[in-house]
Formats: structure tokens, sequence, C-alpha cells
């Protein structure tokens, strides 16, 4: 076990350097980013010389990427272009999204995987076919919509919700959101756990489980859950990653201040620092996701070792 | 049971995440009576007046800070604030003794020094300031702010002063209106503090206005407090004011809808149709400083040709500006007739008649105008902008579509968008534009000036399609060097004439400020910058 957690820990070290360069080139063909600071006006040259001095856009990209990764090993991550520290913007965006991260998939767990064993052991009947019906549904409309209509209702015509979110972004104001930001994995979680459930239900061991006598919720929970759940964790497990990232939508919505605003912001200002140093983030947790998907197989199935 | 315990852990490693992450964050959202809650935008740059130069920051440094001069909120006419009086004989010296008994929220004194040391930062090289060329016509400052190279001088050497409350100011070339320049936020004076822990104000400003900052969480809120000893006129009306950072303008306006914000002051396009129903009389749309032109590559020979300039007229009179403002911006927009701005007033020398028929809609006239000057340079009319903010597709789609119309020729015009605004800046400065470019201009300070000089003259700082004339050089000189503000005026508008001949740009439309409030708030207005002015606010 031990081996395996080094080797893959050591796998994502190429990981890391290819995709951080990949952001930072793509950043970089973007242009210069000098010319949007002044508004319409036109930056006074010795003021842009100096800010590229500043931001150190006077040298080759090469360079630049290596002063760079080199500044990012003593947890230096650069300065945005309005005087704040990367890891100041990053300490206010993270725990935010990550706790609307976690609402979500909160939602999928409980509300995915619960609505998955029912529909799997119902298979074909009302229940099922209803279930199926409304995550089609989900899966066809697209998360704006939803969010903007949720916003609408709850938040304008109802009053149960606010519309924006305040700064502080408890988690019980970020609910709604999360529930959007779910919506979409949500179906697929309850489609895939509905599956896997329908499929484990005839094999071998479940009837064996049956056979002794062991009590129908046992049976499920136990035996039948924890085998069917291992497609449902990878697919979770991914989603970790791909939720923090893909929040921006939400977050825009119900204008949460979290890792998607910020990139948003670094984006349209073309701000290396802020875009390159947010993206390394993600892709750490992605990859660290990643590898507790892995290791959580063996605690799901002891047949499955790591040497 | 060993694998109990596993899950066990798992539980509990969530609850412990979850119950940290629950208690982040600090005093609650909530707006107390008495203070106004707005929408606003996180500033680009770092928030000090001579580096500040969009409308966010603005909004801020105009609640905590008061100048020489400030702009009066009702006709942009500027007026007296700290300077008691601004005396010059030959319209290139000017003497300014600055009124006693100011003081910043910290209990400093404002004297001639808070100004002076104010603007000998602002200029010099080393601290970055993006307003720095607001300093430029001060002598000294190619010393201390050199093209190329080291700066030769840490001070501008047209700046003494002459007292605690008195200093004197050199410029480098006569400019009789210099004075009314200075209500601009980047002549705001600033206390030692600025200089002493630069890193703590930037963290907590220090002005001298009707608000202190309470609170500023970057990117998320600020706070800002009725100053109970402001020693001006316009004191607070209300109790004040929480800034919140919007990301999305329609999350603001849905937050306005909803009952839980007080002001938004940039109503989105796609809500203007909803926005009387919505709001009934408490949507505003006032005229602001700010015009949108469309701007040539006088750079590229195709452009720049004798007899182009009917080709330039033409397109003009093929933009129908009546239909485009109607339908695409519902009256947010007003045709313009001349290239400043109505906020300047006739006396302050806007004129809307000045373009004349060069400016009117006209079809036939255009088709031949643009084929008496050789047709279209290049075959086709390519308009660049910026596809990231604003509407500019649509606009620059209506414009094509109206010339294309009155060409009788689907392909003579087509709009070529640019990803980011930082692309399109970086291509207008490497003079790279294959044609016609979006421009907006947003007036620093009310005066014809401003509107012309910037964007016109040769070699200007705003002058983004090196458009060129020795007679428009003239007058401009000229109009700088008149003592007497009505001719002033009248020379610049006699510039402004050959800008029209020439047609130098094509100016499309004047642009409105609109802003939107709830019923807890009333006595909203917005300045001539399309700022509210939030002072002046009252709370039910």
């Amino acid at each position: 076990m031990g081996h395996y957690v080094i080797r893959r820990l050591l796998q994502m070290i190429p990981v890391f350097f290819g995709t951080t360069l990949l952001i930072f080139l793509m950043v970089n063909v973007m242009g210069d980013p000098i010319a949007g600071l002044c508004g319409e006006k036109q930056c006074d040259p010795a003021t842009v010389a100096q800010l590229r001095k500043e931001f150190g856009l006077d040298k080759p990209t090469w360079q630049q990427y290596v002063t760079y990764m080199g500044n990012l090993f003593t947890g230096d991550f650069g300065t945005a272009f309005n005087g704040q520290p990367v890891t100041e913007l990053m300490s206010t965006a993270f725990p935010v999204t990550f706790r609307l991260t976690l609402v979500a998939i909160v939602f999928e767990i409980v509300i995915g995987i619960a609505l998955g064993v029912v529909t799997g052991l119902r298979r074909g009947r009302p229940v099922d076919t209803g279930v199926l019906l409304l995550t089609l549904v989900v899966i066809s409309i697209p998360t704006f919509v939803i969010g903007l209509l949720l916003q609408l209702l709850l938040g304008v015509k109802w009053g149960v919700i606010k519309p924006a979110v305040s700064p502080e972004a408890p988690v019980d104001e970020l609910i709604v959101p999360g529930l959007v930001l779910a919506s979409v994995s949500l179906a697929y979680v309850t489609r895939l756990t509905r599956t896997s459930i329908a499929e484990n239900r005839r094999a071998d061991y479940v009837r064996t489980a049956i056979a002794k006598g062991l009590p129908r919720r046992r049976v499920t929970t136990r035996h039948l859950l924890r085998n069917s759940l291992i497609p449902v964790v990878t697919f979770i497990g991914t989603d970790v990653g791909f939720l923090m990232g893909g929040a921006i939508v939400t977050e825009r919505i119900f204008n949460i201040h979290g890792v998607g605003y910020q990139l948003y912001q670094g984006i349209l200002r073309q701000n290396t620092q802020t875009v390159v140093g947010f993206v390394t983030v993600l892709v750490l947790i992605f990859l660290l996701a990643n590898l507790v998907v892995d290791l959580l197989y063996a605690v799901l199935d002891p047949r499955i070792r790591y040497v | 049971m060993r694998r109990a315990t596993h899950a066990r852990w798992a539980v509990c490693a969530v609850a412990v995440a979850l119950a940290a992450t629950a208690c982040g964050g600090g005093a609650g959202g909530g707006t107390s009576p008495g203070v106004v809650s707005a929408s606003w935008g996180d500033p680009q740059n770092p928030l000090e007046p001579a580096n500040t130069n969009e409308v966010q920051g603005g909004t801020v440094l105009d609640m905590i800070f008061r100048g020489l001069k400030r702009y009066d909120p009702a006709t942009g006419k500027a007026q007296n604030m700290l300077a008691e009086k601004i005396e010059s004989k030959d319209a290139s010296e000017f003497a300014i003794t600055v009124k006693p008994r100011w003081t910043f929220s910290n209990g400093e004194k404002v004297t001639a020094r808070s100004f002076v040391d104010a603007w000998n930062y602002g200029a010099q090289l080393k601290n970055n300031q993006r307003n720095a060329p607001f300093f430029s016509q001060i002598e000294g400052y190619d010393q201390v702010h050199p093209e190329s190279g080291r700066p030769t001088a840490e001070t501008l050497s047209g700046l003494k002063v002459t007292g605690e409350h008195t200093f004197t100011v050199k410029l480098s070339q006569k400019f009789s209106s210099w004075p009314d320049t200075l209500g601009y936020a980047a002549f705001a004076p600033l206390p030692r503090a600025f200089f002493d822990n630069h890193k703590a104000w930037l963290a907590k400003p220090i002005g001298n206005g009707p608000y202190v900052v309470n609170s500023y969480t970057r990117g998320f809120q600020m706070s800002l407090r009725k100053w109970d000893a402001y020693p001006g006129e316009d004191k607070a009306r209300n109790d004040g004011i929480d800034l919140r950072v919007y990301t999305d303008s329609n999350t603001a306006y849905t937050d306005l809808t909803a009952g839980n914000l007080d002001l938004v002051n940039d109503i989105p396009a796609s809500q203007l149709k909803y926005v009387e129903a919505d709001l009934g009389g408490r949507y505003i749309n006032t005229p602001a400083g700010i015009i949108q032109t469309l701007a040539f590559p006088f750079y590229d020979p195709k452009w720049n040709k004798p007899g182009v300039e009917k080709v330039r007229t033409g397109l003009s009179m093929a933009i129908n500006r009546d239909q485009i403002t109607k339908t695409i911006f519902r009256h947010t927009r007003i045709p313009a007739g001349d290239w400043t701005s109505p906020v300047l007033g006739v006396a302050g020398g806007f004129k809307k008649g000045l373009c004349g028929e060069a400016c009117t809609y006209d079809p036939v006239k255009a088709k031949k105008l643009i084929t008496e000057g050789g047709g279209i340079p290049g075959g086709q009319l390519k308009i660049s902008y910026n596809a990231d903010t604003g509407s500019h597709r649509e606009w620059v789609d209506a414009v094509c579509n109206s010339i294309n119309n009155a060409l009788g020729d689907e392909q003579a015009c087509v709009g070529n968008p640019i990803g980011t605004f930082a692309d399109f800046r970086n291509q207008i400065s490497r003079h790279k534009m294959p044609g016609p470019f979006r421009a907006g201009w947003q007036m620093d300070y009310p005066l014809i000036q401003n509107f012309l000089q910037p964007l016109y003259y040769t070699n200007a700082s705003s002058n983004d399609g090196k458009w060129s004339d020795k007679e428009f050089d003239r007058l401009v000189d000229q109009a700088n060097a008149e003592t007497d503000k009505a001719k002033a005026v009248r020379t610049f508008q006699e510039a402004e004439k050959v800008v029209r001949d020439q047609m130098a740009a094509i100016p499309l439309w004047y642009q409105n400020g609109s802003a939107g409030y709830s019923a807890r708030i009333t006595h909203v207005e917005l300045n001539p910058f399309s700022v509210p002015v939030y002072n002046q606010i009252k709370v039910k």
C-alpha cells in the first residue's frame, strides 16, 4: 500500500509541471495584459515598462515560467494586478468554494445514492420510471437555467432565500446554490447507483446472503450497496475537482466570491499570476481526489489490494 | 470491526471539515438602519488617488476625498472646495491658497504639503501610478517621469510650498483652464499616514471626505460610515454606505427587486425592457460625460489618403443612430451630434448641431460620398470591438447592417470581435487594427478640452488612431492659452470643426448613466460621471 501511494505521488510531479506549463503558455498567448490596465486610455510608456518589470513580464516566457515555479516552492504565488498577493485571494476564495462543493457533494451522496438504491431495488416500477424521467430533465436543462429559475422563484417571488449570498457565505445560504451546482452530477449519481444495484442484485453473493437468512436491511447495506458503490465513488471523486473548477456559473448567478469568480476575473484581466496559481491548486486537488478514490476502493472491496 | 473504524474515521473527518468551514467568516451582512447598501465592482488597481482610473475605484475616492475643486453634481461646473483661491496672471503660474481648518479623518491637518506631497508621489515613475500623466503639465515632469530611463529628480520642480496653506504651481505650457481639472481624483491631498505606512493605508484608506472607511474586505465589501466631524458643507445625509461587490450586474438587479439592496448603478441591458415596470419612478437615466465613437487607423496609409475623408463622412451618414439607440439601447444612449457631451452644457462647449448633416442619416448621400472617395479602403469594412463586456456585439452588428443597407452590399461591413478587453487594447496600442474600431471616452473632468485634446491632438495619450492635423493642434494650443473662458470654448469649437471636416472619428452616441433604487431611499442622483451622489441620499 505504501509503495503504491509513493508511486502515485511521484506520478503527480510530471502532471503538475505539464499542466502549469500549459496554462502558463495559454494565458501568455492571449497577449499583453498591461494594455488593459489603463481603461480606454493608453498607459504611458514609462509606466508600462515599470509595471512590466514589476510583474516580471519583460522577460521571455520560459524564464517567467522558471521564476514562477521557483517562487511557487517558497509559497509565493505572485501578486494580482490590484496589488493583492494571490495567496490572499486564495485564502478567501478556496474556503468559500470548498464549502459550496461540500454542500454539493453531500447532496450527491445523500439524495443521489438514496434515489439510486430505491430505484435500483424497484426496477421498472412507477417510482423508477418517475425518477428516471426526472433525472433526464435535470441533465438536459443547462445549470444556469435551473439556477436563475430557482433564484427568481425562491429569492424574488417567494422570498425564501436571498438571491445573493452574503460575503461570509455560511453553509445555510449555500444550500440552494449547492443544490444547483450538484444537480447534473446528482442525476448521474442516481443513474449510476441504480444500474449498479440492479445488476448486483442478481449476483451470487447477494443470493447467498439472502439464503443465509440475513435481515433484508443488512443484505442491502452491507452486501449489495457496498459492492455497488465502486463506480459511484469513482464518479464522485473525480467530480470534486470538476465541481470546484466548474462552480463558475453557479458562483456568478448567486454572487459567490469563490474560485470561479477569481478565475473569471483573472482571465478577463489576463492576470497570469492569478489564473496559473488557482489552476495549479485545482490541479493538485484533482490529483489528490483521484488518489483518495483509488485508496477507497480497498476499503469498499477487500479483494482489491495494492502492492 | 476493523473496517467499521475506517468508516467512522471518514465520518469524523467530514464532520470536522464541515465544522471548520462553517465557522469561517465574521460579522453578519445585514444592513443597519440609516445605512444604504449599493452595488459595486472590484477596483482593478490598488485604491490610491493617482492610481485609480475606472468608475469602481473612483466611486470610493469620491466619498472619502475632497480636493481643491469639486464638480457640481448637478451642473458639472468646477467649484472651489478646499481651495480658497487659485490665482494666475499668465495662465502658466498659479498661486493656490488652501482653506484652513480642514483635516483628514485621523485628525491630521490638510495643508499645502498634503497636496504637494501627494502630487509628487503621483507623478514619480517609481510609484507606478496609472494616472501619472495628469501631472504632466507641471514643470519638471520629464525629470520625475522620463519616457525612458531612470528619473533624475524626486520631486516636481514646478511645485513650491510657500506657506502652511499656500503653494505655487508652474506649468510647462499655458493652460488657462488648468484649475478646473483639479476636481479630478488624482489631485486629492494625502495624509502622512499614506507615506508612513502605505500597506496599512491601502487596507483601510484615510481621506478627508464626508465618509470614513469602516471596514474593507477586498473583493467582497467596503463599509463606509458618515464622518461626523467632516468640516465641509456637503455632509452625508445618511449614516453610511455599504458597497457590495457583485460579479454580475444581473444578480445585483435581482437583489434590488428582492429588496436586499438599495442602489444599483448599472442596469444590465437585458433588464432595460422591464425596468420601468419593476421600479416605476425609481429608475434614473441621465446624461453622463461619455461619448462612443468609431476611430480610424490613420497609421494605415489606406485610411490616410487625401479624399478618404469623404468615405469617412459617408460612413457616418450611413449609420442610423436614431433607430439603433431606440431599439438596442432603449434610450439609454442619445444620438451624437458633436464630439463632446451634453453634460458640458452650451456654455461649456456642447453644441449638438456642430456635426450637422455629416451625422444625419442619409443613405443616398452616404453611398454617393463613399463612391466619390474611392469606396471603402480594402473593399470591406471591419469594425473591431472587445466581446467580453458591454453589449458591443449588438450595436456593431446594427451599425454594419445600417451601412450594408445604405450601400446595397451585404458584405460591405462586418464586425471583428476580439476576446478580451486587454487584448483589444493591446492590438490598438500596437497599431494592428484592420479597420475602424470602437472607441469610448469617459471624461476625466467636464471641460471641452478633455473631449478633444487627449483624443485628437498629435501624439496625444488617447489618440489611438494616430490622427494628426496641424490646424487642429494650432487651434487647441491657442484655446489653452486663452484666458477668457468663453473665447477659449469658441476656439475649441473651431478645432472641433476641423475634426468634423476630416471626420477624424465618427461620433455615435452620448452614453447615459443609469441607476435603480429601492423604496427605502430618496434623493438619488447621478453626477456627470455617472456615479451616484451618495452623500445626498436620504434613508426613509
